[in-house]
């Protein structure tokens, strides 16, 4: 099997590639949101301590 | 609580507290992420090069492999939040509420992409996006009882209060699951029946329910990634006055 018969996935290339694609775009997302809040809170709040300090 | 041995008691009781989950947290993380990898590569590998196309239905099938996965995940997660609805309601246990809330977006994301990648193999196969039969009606529903959990949550401004409204939400809901379950049996539906949870063998070839339980076990440690992720920001949130963050922040500085 080449690589343009997989892509094809016999004539249904379409459904199957958008399914995959979806499902990975939404399960990385679910990891990455969480992570740049994460940082985004410590920062902040590092912040607000930093200003109480001074 | 005699019935449970100590050391078991004693590792819910640090769990509960939110500092030590925090820390619990991250070094579960990379045993979670590697335990994914090692079911997922092989699980596509299998599911996508592998595994033969269906008699019937050619390549377009394999779409099972994330989408079965998928609604399967939808229901477990939505079920693990009732219980945690449960707990955070009869014990208050604030770790239950930030399981609860924080598995929402995930449980609603499984039941998306369920729903999704069903549409998008419903169309070649039985020639329609969408029919109202039993199995499509009742897990689209499942998503709105997802969506509104997060926008209750969001409603109430005191997030105690709110995990409390959000807990009770999810008990109630979780009548919606053996619906979803047996609907293809009670229901004359275009779905199909049950081919692998069904009480005699499965009836799918092991070529091909090999890399579908491999995608499957790969989801929940997926989960578990994402949740222990989301619940981290939930709890630096409702505890950003407290002694441990101050402490995690300064170690950080």
């Amino acid at each position: 099997m080449n690589w343009q018969e997989f892509f094809a996935m016999g004539g249904y290339g379409f459904y199957v590639w958008v399914s995959y694609g979806l499902c990975f775009i939404i399960l990385a997302a679910n990891i990455i949101i969480p992570v740049i809040q994460r940082k985004q809170i410590l920062r902040q709040l590092a912040l607000k301590q930093k200003r109480k300090q001074s | 609580m005699r019935f449970i041995p100590a050391p078991v008691s004693r590792f819910f009781h640090r769990m509960a507290s939110p500092p030590h989950f925090y820390s619990f947290a991250d070094k579960l993380m990379p045993w979670m992420t590697v335990l994914f990898f090692l079911l997922a590569i092989p699980g596509l590998y299998l599911g996508l090069f592998v595994a033969p196309a269906d008699y019937q239905q050619g390549d377009s099938y394999r779409i099972i492999y994330i989408h079965v996965p998928a609604a399967w995940m939808s229901l477990f997660i939505y079920v693990l939040m009732a219980i945690a609805g449960g707990i955070a309601l009869i014990w208050r246990m604030k770790l239950a509420e930030v399981f609860l809330v924080s598995s929402a977006p995930i449980g609603a994301s499984f039941t998306f992409i369920a729903l999704v990648t069903g549409s998008l193999w419903g169309k070649p196969m039985w020639g329609t996006w969408w029919v109202w039969d039993a199995r499509l009606t009742s897990e689209l529903i499942l998503l709105f009882l997802y969506l509104g959990v997060i926008s209750l949550y969001g409603a109430i401004e005191d997030r105690r209060t709110a995990s409390r409204a959000v807990a009770i939400l999810a008990i109630v809901g979780v009548v919606n699951i053996p619906i979803i379950h047996y609907s293809v049996e009670w229901w004359n539906t275009l779905h199909q029946g049950p081919t692998v949870a069904k009480a005699d063998k499965p009836s799918i070839h092991i070529s091909m329910l090999i890399p579908l339980l491999l995608m499957a076990t790969a989801f929940k440690f997926y989960y578990a990634m994402a949740v222990l992720q989301s619940m981290k920001v939930e709890l630096l949130q409702r505890e950003q006055n407290s002694q441990w963050v101050k402490r995690l922040l300064e170690s950080k500085a």
